[in-house]
């Protein structure tokens, strides 16, 4: 990185440090940092959409419809998300191909399970052989985005279903009153009430999904767990910089950043809470003053 | 072999009973099953005493976190932020690193009536040191579960409470503790099946198995890596999780059916 | 690849006449890229080590374009018969156990035998207490069945921590990863008891449906066993360590 690192052997002290924590891997540490954050980007969306897929399921009157809705929430969350990744982003990836070659390779005359091997062509590769590793880096990355809104959107399905319910029945009363169909009371009277209702579960759920983001390196994604681990590690003199067992060390950097980051979410999520509370007549909205007798300072309230 | 054969074998392989060598070739669905089954032993004991010492210390620390005394308050609410704020795979990680730092060494404690040693090296074995982990941490979490709780007690109930002339001591528990669990129970039955879940974290991050005597995915990683064919023991495992989790729910809803019984 | 060092390499045009890869697709190399001199990675974030350059001697005599993919020990075989990689090239020892689910190619470096490590001044007789081995290697299954008290951790780095802190008695994995940590110990560690042989020599791991690359690749470690640019790189990697090749 700078000029003088060129010969670490001689260096101590400031400039040992300034040329150790420079190295390609420590940015590839620093980097690992915007996975977490671009893991948290594109599964929210996702999770949402599965949460109201498995919501709307659940209310479904359509059989099956209902059935599969409740089995996707109740399964999935009956399972420690550690386990569910260890099989189902492979079984994931190896389900894409077999559709691509299916539908691409349809002449194809060799079985796709040979023995242990799961074989598909060239072309239903996903990504192709032949694709630079960064695409196969961010395949590989969507795959875990993919397995954690699994996951978690069973458990905003589920915060959604309870939601949607809670809406008061004197309101849909109202609009059967009105002469709506129930797709209008759905669409427009349960949907837009149930954020309110929804909200702490859906805030929990986020303080939670950002603590499952360490399991990211299970899914063979590089990330903030697997280069502390990487670096802190041992190194002998093989390496450029080496150095003794620092795993604790980098280890407690992940723990502040994790500490920072729920932090944040805290203060954001109590600030949105007290606007969507407001006037509604929950003990949130209404507990203005206080006896002497419980203390509650409006700051600290958090609806787990 | 049959199957009855490997259950006596391996049924109790967990906690160190039965036949030492685990299967290493021709393994059958019911190895799989009963090894996977038996490392749940462990499962279920971190999530019983975690919860039910948790449940006690999590109710202490909620009311401490509610006491108008600045030195009730801020410890306990710098406790719920530490182990809420992180993830449990760090603290497991950051807690088995500080214990293997411990001398090695038995300290006498000195009771009056008996003097017991306490082994520090018992402090880095999952059945203590991973169980002190999983106890600090639902303890945190129910604790703030029970705070939002409390204050969500209605101010008439305790308005009520005063009229009648009841102490602060006599409205915590009869009024508010009581209450307090009612309004809690359904997210302190989330957090119960969560802290069953994490028990799967032990042995796969920082603490070591010792003569092979791990938890279910202890073995059904062990299983995975003899077959190379991730897809017969996860699903095992994932099953009994499943059934596990199903119970949880059950206990906790008779459970809860008790604390409204006379609404 | 282009024409002109297609016909070069005259032995091995059988083997792409028939080939999968003949299109010159790339070849994705896994390795574990934790298990130095094997494979690590180094400082500036690259894998490296002396499989990353055993492997692309072979690529290039072999014609091949590869590219080199990190995966995690435990999951380094199912992710091979799934594709998402075409070898295992991560200091893997051929084992019957492994060659039914894969198969392998001629080994490229010799059975190593593995050792136990303590703490400098322990006995010999460590190596009947409590020794800490890597899960799921051939050294815990060892260990297990020794009569010892197996300890597993999930990575050697931890195996070694457990013995500088008294874990464990002893660590038992293989020779060349614990004789560069015995020398870093400033005398802290060292050898103790007899190296014990499990295992057999490392090869390549590569599809059983993947014969092609089998053939390939094995043609390709003959060349570098026949020119004696395989011994020169063990020896490079591995303190001079002179092998029969």
């Amino acid at each position: 990185m700078f000029d003088f690192c060129i010969d670490p052997q001689n260096l101590d002290g400031f400039y040992w440090w300034s040329c150790y924590l420079t190295t390609g891997k420590h940015i590839s540490f620093y980097t690992s940092f915007f996975v977490v954050f671009a893991l948290l980007i594109v599964t929210v969306p996702l999770i949402l959409l599965f949460g109201f897929l498995g919501a709307i399921a659940r209310q479904s009157r359509i059989y099956p419809i209902r059935i599969f809705g409740i089995t996707y929430t109740s399964v999935v969350r009956g399972v420690p998300d550690i386990i569910f990744f260890l099989f189902v982003p492979i079984a994931l990836d190896q389900g894409i191909e077999y559709l691509r070659h299916k539908f691409k390779c349809s002449e194809w005359v060799e079985p796709i399970r040979q023995g242990n091997d799961f074989v598909v062509c060239q072309i239903a590769k996903m990504p192709m052989g032949s694709s630079d590793q960064w695409i196969h880096d961010t395949y590989g990355f969507f795959l875990a985005a993919l397995a954690f809104s699994i996951v978690f959107g069973a458990f905003a399905a589920n915060t959604i279903n309870g939601a949607i319910n809670a809406v008061p029945p004197a309101q849909i009363e109202t609009g059967v009153a009105y002469g709506m169909t129930r797709k209008q009371i759905f669409i427009r009277i349960q949907l837009p009430q149930m954020w309110a209702y929804a909200l702490p579960g859906l805030s929990n759920l986020w303080m939670i999904l950002i603590k499952a983001t360490p399991l990211l390196f299970l899914l063979g994604v590089q990330d903030i767990v697997y280069w502390a681990r990487e670096l802190g590690g041992t190194k002998t003199a093989r390496f450029t910089y080496p150095h003794s067992d620092w795993r604790l060390g980098y280890f407690i950097v992940l723990l502040v950043f994790y500490l920072f980051l729920s932090w944040v979410s805290e203060i954001f999520f109590n600030k949105l809470t007290l606007k969507v509370s407001k006037g509604q007549a929950t003990l949130n909205g209404t507990v203005g003053g206080t006896i002497d007798y419980i203390s509650v300072s409006d700051d600290e309230v958090r609806n787990s | 072999m049959s199957c009855l054969q490997t259950l006596t074998d391996y049924g109790l392989r967990s906690i160190g009973q039965g036949v030492r060598g685990l299967p290493k070739s021709d393994i059958t669905l019911c190895d799989q099953f009963v090894l996977i089954g038996s490392g749940m032993i462990w499962n279920v004991y971190f999530a019983i005493i975690a919860l039910f010492f948790g449940f006690f210390a999590a109710t202490a620390i909620a009311f401490a976190k509610n006491s108008p005394q600045a030195i009730l308050r801020v410890p306990s609410s710098i406790f719920i932020f530490i182990l809420r704020g992180s993830p449990l795979f760090i603290q497991f990680f950051i807690v088995y690193e500080t214990f293997v730092l411990f001398p090695k060494i038995g300290i006498d404690l000195n009771l009056i009536f008996m003097e017991i040693t306490v082994e520090t090296r018992w402090l880095t074995r999952a059945w203590l040191g991973a169980l002190i982990v999983l106890f600090l941490n639902t303890t945190a979490y129910s604790a703030q579960i029970f705070y939002g709780a409390i204050q969500s007690v209605p101010l008439g109930d305790i308005e009520a409470a005063q009229a009648l002339g009841l102490t602060n001591k006599q409205i915590n528990k009869r009024i508010i503790w009581p209450t307090m669990l009612r309004l809690a129970w359904a997210s302190y039955t989330n957090e119960a099946i969560f802290l069953f879940h994490a028990t799967a974290l032990v042995f796969f991050s920082s603490f070591p198995a010792w003569q092979q005597k791990g938890d279910a995915l202890y073995y059904a990683s062990y299983f995975a890596d003899k077959t190379f064919n991730p897809f017969v023991p996860y699903p095992i495992i994932a099953m009994y999780f499943i059934i596990f989790t199903i119970i949880i729910i059950l206990i906790f809803n008779s459970i809860n059916k008790k604390l409204n019984k006379h609404l | 690849m282009t024409l002109t060092k297609l016909i070069t390499g005259a032995a091995l045009i059988a083997a792409f006449a028939s080939s999968a890869f003949a299109d010159g697709h790339t070849i994705r190399m896994g390795t574990e890229g934790a298990y130095p001199p094997y494979n690590f990675v180094n400082d500036s974030g690259e894998v490296d080590g002396f499989e990353r350059e055993v492997g692309d001697e072979l690529c290039k005599r072999a014609n091949l374009t590869c590219t080199w993919v990190v995966n995690d020990w435990d999951s380094i075989i199912p992710n091979l018969v799934s594709s998402n990689y075409d070898t295992i090239i991560a200091g893997m020892s051929i084992t019957a156990e492994r060659d039914e689910v894969i198969d392998f190619t001629a080994e490229y470096f010799p059975a190593d035998p593995s050792t136990y490590v303590a703490l400098s001044g322990a006995s010999d007789d460590v190596t009947g207490g409590i020794v800490a081995a890597q899960t799921s290697t051939i050294q815990a299954a060892y260990v297990a069945d020794s009569g010892a008290t197996v300890v597993e951790f999930a990575t050697p780095e931890e195996t070694v921590a457990a013995v500088r802190n008294g874990e464990a008695d002893a660590v038992l994995a293989d020779a060349a990863y614990l004789s560069d940590i015995v020398k870093a110990s400033n005398g802290e560690l060292s050898v103790v008891g007899k190296p014990v042989a499990i295992g057999g020599g490392i090869g390549m791991g590569i599809r059983e449906s993947d014969g092609d690359l089998k053939a390939t690749m094995n043609t390709a470690i003959a060349s570098m066993k026949a020119d004696g640019s395989l011994a020169k790189l063990i020896a490079k990697w591995f303190d001079g360590r002179s092998v029969e090749y």
